[in-house]
């Protein structure tokens, strides 16, 4: 069992994300549907998982903590899939290859479990990455 | 009496669904009930007048909170910041009109300003490769009456488009496809067992990032030259079967999504679909489409090009002439090189949808957001415009991803003193041009709004 | 309200029969007066100048989709050829041969033109147009729904309903506030649809049934049904190959036996458009040669037909057309870039760039057919200046296809630039001819033809009083011409004075002002026809992408309109 592996990430639209989103993006809807992983069955043992267990995704520009979760869409050994939105984007490469679009599939990441770290709210990643953050009012 | 209000145009996707009958209440404040509408769609219309909504434009405090603002004091805001930056960067339009992307160009050509749209960080590599080998595409309509053999490719329109395969591609039965979906063979092409590929007659589950070289097998086997045993992850016999499919078709068309766009390559993946595309139509009818996201995306792209011949990535900052270069004029790019001094997000969600490191360097300015509802850009801005919802409350003309122009309708009033994008540039532009000439009269006199600095 | 007069030009008006005389032009409130009906007006000294009406385009792809795309997909349009933005104007010029609606408002006026009509409408994208329309500055707007594969008119015609038609026709042109019915390669462009194509008048289309000739009958007898203002408006079949005269003639032919019926003063029934694409002989690209001689014969023969050039400028331009099977070709022979759009049960469209060079026999043969039809008309109230902009040609270059046609000197001048000037002059017979046009024969193939053959001569093209005040001042003095073509040229690309419903518009070839323009629709009435209504619900409950509802204009993005009305109930 590793403590942790590299995978391949890709981060697209998912349907609960849509929804949640036009629902507003401080909703826990939205919470819900973005902040997740979704990983081959192979990884998640390899990585000794239980569901729903957390993880700290980890890319060349930043990390993330999201729940590793089961998903509907399966994907091959060694791909992993965050849906687009604000978690996904704390890891997103922004490297264009000159095109003006960032890297948001086909990245590799770290994926390790966390203990002790609660996954934060859109608002705290957004807000604290600006220095906007006052805490939970 | 609760109203019927019929032929109502979704503003949620590029798929443009026009068939939503909206039910009103007798008031005109409420609405009731959507129907035909996808999940996402329903969401939007209720959310309009299920929620509180903000009212009035919300001015940064020194102490981090907003303070409700007048509209008039909000364009005065957002025209000297405007003014005052050296490079403002306008940015958006995934949701919005016609009109207002109009008004908003007016605005970025006199203040000097970069012009982006979210194809951005979106189909931009689907522009970049449509400059270089062209587009050989059709109506959604085309494909729904003549199309025996559909293709996604890196797209998942079960997730991102609702109800394109219902109304355009798999399931409809059109002029000369009457038996529908058991006229058609679907091909989806993904490295995701998406929801897309389980309605799919053949999946094949390409490496991720390897799309090219897939592609590239398929256009030798059209011209008949041998590959090898596998390509991508996909065999030899599966490639050969599904070019076969391809070439016997009567009419076909693939379908590309950020699969394509997202990944390695960027736009070689584009170009080379589209290099199929063009081999394919030597031996029968093929055609080509980016799955464009917001239901007005393409509106920007048609909206600029004729009033400037540039779809995105507009840099108007010499004011006298418009130039283009993706990599170096796009929104991220700039930002990451700290190029620009402002920032105007409008109708998207530049904090939720860049990378968190362009939305910190971007926020080392004055960051104004122009949107409807609470976001993640919204709730980091200086300044926040609320507007009135498109194809909700504010109706006009919107491009199917298609590009065929959809007339949207309003349902409701946007609440109470809230207006909308148009509107809004258009204020914006008055007071512009009013500074410039009391500029070009006495010389520079104004104070410039530095906006609440981000902590370092 | 505000009074002008512009004294002692030598006055051009066709319509009128002036020829130069040495004559004052009233304006009062935005139209032309007697001068005996001014009190105090502004005046202009056009002593020395040459007058004329403003310009009247028949036939420019300015508008609408497949024009955004050649703006969209040619960023290279844009490099080195766009002008900076003019200190007397609203907004930025960008472009070259596919120019920004701005840059084409602006350009337009500047050379003296006043109305321009779009040339293909794809009905489906008729709310992109008049976007487009509204974002053109000065000049005014007409745009042709295009007819000639529409599966309504395909059935119709079919079953030989010339009555139902009509009145599907009349529901349309509302429905998109159009002008008149375009015809591109008839039955082709829905063949295109599976990658086919009509190789001539009679192969008919695919399921349809029915044969390029009979569609192009059967649209002439609707239009005549209705007494339109403007004929239909032919691209025809087979355009752009060798040996395709043939094709052409045939297709002249079959408005043998058709007189016009209108109340607009138009006496043609059908207006075949960019002849110079269709006037070629040879069966391969190596024996290719000018048949112009056949084809104008046969025009200046028939007086129920009415012309435009599509001259070749010898530009690199942006091809764009109704005629999807055409452009795919045209990629398969320059191998560049290709865009395509089929439009559902109505239409096709493609884009392909290309280089009309000098250095290619091709091309030089091209320009050559173009300059024979304008030079072999003798009737130029029939036969009209167009480039097919930007097909053959971007509409910037007008004034020199002016020059060309009034000067042999200059067409000698571009010649020797030309690398097969033997083969070209053995191919054609432009080296033989020595005709050089008149400025009437020039205003009437620019304003008062292309307004009569429109129909709407009542209103543009002329200085009778009482027609809108659009009267374009060159500096060019009829009784001392330069010696120097290139001066000729220069006094057509910026005019003197504009000045475009009564407001003076361009000053000395720059835009001063920015008239309101408008959006020129025919609106035609019909009897009530149920079986109509009910093919339109049926085909939109099955199969539009759009619903009924969603299609029709919406009366906002209308912009000031100005509509002709037909009435045929009375």
């Amino acid at each position: 069992m590793a403590n942790r592996i590299t995978l391949n990430m890709i981060t697209q639209r998912s349907i609960e994300e849509g929804v949640a989103m036009e629902k507003g993006k401080t909703t826990p809807e939205y919470f819900e549907a973005c902040s997740i992983i979704e990983m081959h069955d192979d990884d998640v043992r390899a990585l000794g998982l239980v569901p729903n267990q957390l993880v700290r995704v980890t890319s060349e520009c930043g990390n993330v903590v999201v729940k590793a979760v089961r998903g509907r869409q399966s994907l091959y050994p060694g791909l992993a899939f965050i849906p687009q939105g604000v978690w996904a984007n704390q890891v997103v490469p922004p490297r264009t290859q000159a095109t003006g679009e960032p890297q948001y599939s086909g990245f590799p990441v770290t994926v390790e479990p966390v203990n002790g770290e609660k996954r934060k709210s859109a608002l705290e990643l957004v807000q604290g990455a600006v220095g906007l953050w006052r805490g939970d009012q | 009496m609760p109203k019927k209000i019929e032929n109502v145009g979704c503003p949620y996707c590029g798929v443009c669904c026009d068939d939503l009958v909206v039910t009103v209440s007798d008031d005109g404040k409420q609405i009731l009930e959507v129907e035909n509408a996808c999940a996402i769609g329903n969401q939007i219309f209720h959310h309009a007048t299920g929620s509180e909504r903000v009212k009035l434009p919300r001015l940064r405090q020194p102490d981090g909170t907003y303070k409700d603002i007048s509209y008039d004091e909000a364009v005065d805001y957002a025209a000297k910041v405007l003014y005052n930056a050296k490079k403002p960067l306008i940015y958006g339009f995934g949701s919005t009109n016609c009109e207002g992307m109009a008004a908003a160009a007016k605005v970025a050509e006199t203040a000097g300003a970069v012009l982006d749209n979210c194809a951005s960080i979106c189909h931009g590599s689907s522009f970049l490769a449509i400059f270089d080998n062209g587009y050989p595409s059709c109506t959604l309509g085309e494909t729904k009456n003549r199309a025996d053999v559909i293709v996604y490719w890196g797209a998942n329109p079960a997730h991102a488009h609702p109800r394109h395969m219902s109304r355009y591609s798999i399931f409809p039965r059109g002029f000369f496809t009457g038996k529908g979906h058991k006229s058609r063979k679907i091909v989806v092409i993904d490295p995701r067992h998406t929801d897309t590929a389980q309605v799919a007659d053949i999946h094949l589950q390409v490496k991720q990032g390897h799309d090219y070289e897939l592609f590239d097998a398929f256009r030798a086997v059209v011209r008949g030259h041998e590959i090898p045993e596998e390509v991508a992850g996909i065999k030899r016999e599966r490639i050969l079967e599904v070019v076969e499919i391809m070439k016997k078709a009567r009419f076909g068309t693939i379908f590309y999504g950020m699969g394509l766009c997202h990944s390695d390559g960027r736009n070689h993946n584009v170009d080379i679909a589209i290099s199929l595309t063009r081999d394919l139509n030597d031996y029968t009818k093929w055609t080509i489409m980016a799955m464009r996201g917001h239901y007005n995306i393409t509106g920007p792209g048609a909206v600029w090009s004729w009033q400037y011949g540039f779809p995105y990535c507009l840099d108007l900052t010499k004011k006298d002439i418009a130039h283009m270069n993706p990599g170096e004029t796009s929104s991220v790019d700039l930002a990451m090189r700290d190029e620009v001094d402002a920032f105007i997000n409008i109708g998207t969600d530049a904090g939720a949808h860049f990378p968190i490191e362009a939305v910190k360097h971007l926020r080392k300015h004055p960051w104004i957001t122009i949107d409807p509802n609470i976001c993640m850009a919204s709730e980091i801005s200086d300044l926040h415009i609320p507007v009135g919802i498109v194809g909700v409350e504010v109706p006009g003309i919107v491009y199917r991803m298609d590009n065929v122009p959809i007339q949207y309708r309003k349902v409701i009033d946007p609440p109470e003193g809230v207006i909308s994008d148009e509107e809004l540039f258009e204020r914006i532009h008055k007071r512009l041009s009013e500074l410039e000439a009391e500029e070009a009269a006495k010389g520079p006199a104004k104070a410039a709004p530095e906006g609440v600095r981000a902590e370092e | 309200m505000s009074e002008l007069i512009i004294k002692n030009g030598f006055v051009f008006d066709p319509l009128q029969g002036i020829k130069g005389d040495r004559m004052d032009i009233a304006v009062k409130d935005g139209k032309i007066v007697e001068t005996s009906a001014l009190s105090s007006p502004k005046t202009i000294d056009a002593t020395g100048m040459t007058v004329m009406a403003g310009g009247v385009d028949i036939h420019s792809h300015v508008v609408g989709p497949k024009v955004n795309v050649g703006r969209l997909f040619r960023p290279e349009d844009k490099l080195f050829k766009s002008p900076h933005k003019s200190p007397t104007c609203n907004r930025m010029e960008m472009g070259f041969s596919v120019p920004s609606t701005f840059k084409t408002g602006y350009d337009y006026a500047r050379m003296g033109y006043v109305f321009v009509n779009e040339a293909a409408m794809p009905p489906l994208h008729s709310p992109h147009v008049h976007e487009e329309i509204r974002d053109t500055p000065i000049i005014d707007n007409a745009a042709m729904p295009v007819f000639g594969n529409n599966w309504f008119t395909l059935e119709y015609l079919k079953n030989n309903e010339i009555e139902n038609n009509a009145a599907y026709t009349a529901w349309l042109l509302r429905a998109t506030r159009g002008f008149g019915l375009k015809v591109v390669n008839p039955g082709g462009s829905e063949a295109w649809g599976w990658g086919l194509n009509c190789a001539n008048i009679h192969d008919p289309v695919p399921y349809f049934d029915i044969t390029p000739a009979e569609i192009v009958k059967g649209l002439i007898e609707t239009n005549e049904f209705l007494g339109l203002p403007h004929s239909v408006h032919l691209h025809c079949n087979n355009l752009g190959n060798p040996g395709n005269y043939v094709d052409t003639l045939e297709s002249l032919k079959l408005a043998e036996g058709y007189a016009p019926k209108n109340d607009f003063g138009r006496e043609q029934v059908l207006h075949l458009t960019h002849l110079q694409f269709h006037s070629y002989g040879g069966d391969s690209w190596g024996n290719f040669e000018s048949r112009t001689k056949d084809v104008m014969d046969y025009v200046n023969a028939h007086d129920n037909i009415t012309v435009d050039m599509g001259q070749v400028t010898l530009d690199e331009t942006t091809t764009m057309t109704a005629d999807g099977p055409f452009e795919h070709h045209l990629c398969s022979l320059n191998h560049l870039k290709w865009a395509n759009v089929d439009v559902e049960l109505e239409t096709a469209a493609g884009v392909v760039p290309y280089i009309y060079s000098p250095k290619v026999k091709v091309c030089t043969i091209q320009w050559a057919v173009g300059l024979e039809i304008g030079l072999y008309a003798k009737d130029p109230m029939r036969t009209f200046i167009t480039t097919d902009h930007p097909n053959a040609g971007p509409f910037t270059r007008y004034p020199q296809v002016i020059t060309w046609l009034m000067s042999r000197a200059a067409r000698d001048e571009t010649m020797k630039t030309f690398k097969w000037l033997e083969r070209t002059i053995d191919a054609t017979s432009i080296d033989s001819i020595d005709r050089e046009l008149g400025l009437y024969e020039i205003a009437q193939m620019t304003r008062a033809g292309p307004a009569k053959a429109l129909g709407i001569s009542n209103t543009y093209g002329g200085l009778a009083p009482g027609m809108d005040a659009d009267i374009a001042v060159y500096a060019l003095n009829p009784e001392d011409m330069p010696s120097d073509p290139a001066m000729i040229e220069k006094a057509f690309s910026r005019c003197a004075w504009l000045i475009k419903d009564g407001v003076v518009t361009v000053r000395d070839g720059e835009v001063v002002e920015e008239p309101a323009k408008r959006t020129v629709w025919v609106d035609v009435k019909v009897p009530e026809n149920a079986q109509v209504q009910r093919d339109i619900y049926e085909h939109f409950l099955r199969h539009y992408s759009v619903k009924l509802d969603n299609y029709s204009l919406f009366e906002e993005h209308l912009h000031n309109p100005r509509v002709i009305e037909v009435d045929t109930t009375q």
